[in-house]
């Protein structure tokens, strides 16, 4: 069921001078949310800007009973909409749309759940984590930022029993360089007999790296694209994606098939570096 | 109040439509709207066969607008019919099919086919989308192409008849005449502006196709004034759309003299606009004491020209 929600913004949590954390009352959205699904969020009133901006939903909030009421954003501010979101304030309202998309289908034991991170990517990993501590899947999470001020929440998915690998690429946190080079050898290292699921979120140059690990490797690698998208409902046909078919290739509407997809499934050169 | 207008043949229980290009098939948006309470949805615009359109990106967004050039995507008339129309129908959709053609024969077939379907309820010509470089805007352009086509197409099909003009010319009007002289049932405009967005750090269009159409508020002043110039060229009944938000923007346009108007862009960040659309328009009919809104269609023209 689809909900649209003039939702209070409960807490906005300053990160950094371009990363926020935005908390939503928006229960109902919340309470429906599956791990990876989005919300299209308008963050003002008026026609600048006019179209809403698709987010993850980072987190379900949930009181001491456990009842969904509230979900939060990651965001980074980058243009005018994710400014507006930097600067929100709490009591301002903020118009939610969602849960939208398809979402992540946690893997269960015996097989390893490796989340891979890149940056503002990490957004879509929280309700993942959440979703596999249910099911007591092993975890790991492979989180990449360029230096180690932007490496938010790794404590948080620590504390939940994920085993956490950092890279920076400026060496000040965790192992110097990209994320897919650990990622790369713990694929290598990996035994064949021990299955493992690998979910991917981040710039398009690191999600092509990891689907061609995991054509290479042999391991199923799901990712969640953040393309340009207009109405998150199917209407505008802007979010398309180039995906393999059994006959030829042809675009598919990501806030529909997607945002997440099977990596196997996407021709990756057909998809821009800016997403 | 009475909401109900007439596009020729078609009776529509209200005037707003859904615009093409901005809606889908309808049935993304079945979800969260009944589409019955629609006074018709336009589809997006359908070939003989299937296209893939332009690669992404495929919109930006600019002040008070967008510009998109999607290109067309769309899954042909013959899976149209076959996977979308039942189901529309089923909901109590009143459908307008948008048609797009390269050739006049090809404009002539689609109709062809959504005649013979049955369960549409008009065919709007896509003779207009600035996006793509065979077809369409071709005809669009040109007087004669654009009689051409309505004429052709006219022979082929008694469904309401709908040429959306495009606003990319010099004179609207005279494709609004063009129009009604090849046996057109109405007029459909505007189609989006053709546009073009730079980014200036990688310094290159923003768009994959360099090009596209503009839409949204931005449009919007420029949209009323070619109304209102078609609606003193042509008896037709107008369908008014570009940058309609609110019930507000929809009054305007019928005062311009459309009867009809189709929101789009406004749809994409409001799924739900369409009950304040309509609650909208009648308190505004309440207010000033009209019983129908047909009464209210070229107002502005002055009350000799609005009555006569």
């Amino acid at each position: 069921m689809l909900i649209d929600v003039a939702a209070e913004v409960i807490a906005n949590t300053r990160l950094s001078s371009h990363y926020n954390v935005v908390a939503l009352a928006a229960p109902e959205i919340a309470a429906r949310t599956s791990p990876g699904q989005f919300v299209m969020v308008k963050p003002a009133h008026g026609f600048d800007p006019m179209l809403r901006r698709p987010f993850s939903v980072f987190e379900v909030l949930r009181d001491a009973g456990g009842r969904a009421t509230g979900l939060s954003l990651l965001n980074k501010r980058v243009g005018v909409g994710t400014s507006l979101l930097y600067d929100i304030r709490s009591g301002d309202r903020v118009g939610c749309l969602g849960p939208l998309g398809r979402p992540f289908v946690p893997v269960d034991p015996p097989a390893d759940a490796w989340m891979v991170a890149g940056g503002v990517g990490l957004a879509p990993f929280a309700t993942l984590t959440d979703a596999l501590v249910a099911r007591r899947t092993p975890m790991t999470l492979f989180y990449g930022a360029r230096s180690a001020a932007d490496l938010y929440y790794a404590d948080r998915f620590e504390g939940l029993g994920a085993r956490v690998v950092l890279t920076t690429e400026d060496g000040t946190r965790g192992e110097p360089g990209r994320i897919t080079a650990p990622l790369e050898r713990a694929l290598a290292a990996q035994p064949a007999d021990r299955p493992v699921t690998v979910y991917a979120c981040g710039p398009t140059p690191m999600m092509r790296g990891v689907a061609a690990m995991g054509r290479r490797f042999n391991r199923p690698v799901f990712v969640s694209l953040e393309p340009v998208m207009g109405c998150g409902m199917g209407g505008c046909y802007s979010c398309v994606v180039r995906v393999r078919r059994a006959e030829g290739s042809h675009f598919v509407r990501s806030c529909l098939d997607g945002p997440v997809f099977d990596a196997s499934a996407i021709v990756w050169d057909a998809l821009p570096d800016g997403h | 109040m009475d909401l109900s207008v007439h596009i020729g043949s078609l009776r529509l229980k209200n005037p707003f439509i859904a615009a093409s290009g901005c809606f889908g098939y309808g049935l993304e948006y079945a979800g969260a709207v009944d589409l019955a309470l629609l006074g018709g949805v336009a589809v997006k615009g359908l070939f003989l066969a299937e296209r893939e359109g332009h690669a992404p990106p495929r919109i930006v967004e600019t002040p008070a607008g967008m510009l998109n050039a999607i290109g067309l995507q769309g899954i042909g008339v013959h899976r149209f019919v076959n996977e979308k129309l039942p189901e529309l129908q089923r909901l109590g959709a009143t459908v307008i099919v948008n048609v797009c053609g390269s050739t006049i024969d090809e404009y002539c077939e689609v109709s062809r086919v959504l005649s013979d379907a049955g369960g549409v309820g008009a065919i709007e010509l896509n003779i207009s989308c600035p996006n793509i470089k065979e077809g369409g805007i071709q005809f669009g352009c040109s007087l004669t192409g654009t009689f051409d086509v309505v004429n052709a197409v006219r022979k082929v099909t008694r469904l309401p008849l709908i040429p959306k003009l495009t606003p990319n010319v010099t004179d609207v009007a005279s494709f609004a005449r063009a129009s009604a002289e090849a046996g057109a049932d109405a007029i459909s405009l505007v189609n989006t502006f053709l546009a073009m967005a730079i980014d200036i750090e990688t310094q290159r269009p923003k768009l994959s196709n360099v090009l596209g159409g503009l839409s949204g508020p931005a449009i919007r002043p420029i949209a009323v004034r070619m109304v209102y110039e078609c609606r003193q060229a042509v008896s037709l009944p107008i369908l008014g759309m570009g940058g309609i938000a609110s019930a507000e923007d929809a009054i305007e346009f019928m005062l311009a003299g459309a009867t009809a108007v189709q929101v789009g862009t406004a749809n994409f960040a409001d799924p739900f606009i369409w009950t304040s659309l309509i609650s909208g328009l009648d308190t505004y009919l309440e207010r000033h004491k009209i019983a129908r809104v047909s009464d209210l269609v070229g107002l502005a023209h002055g009350p000799a020209k609005a009555h006569a």
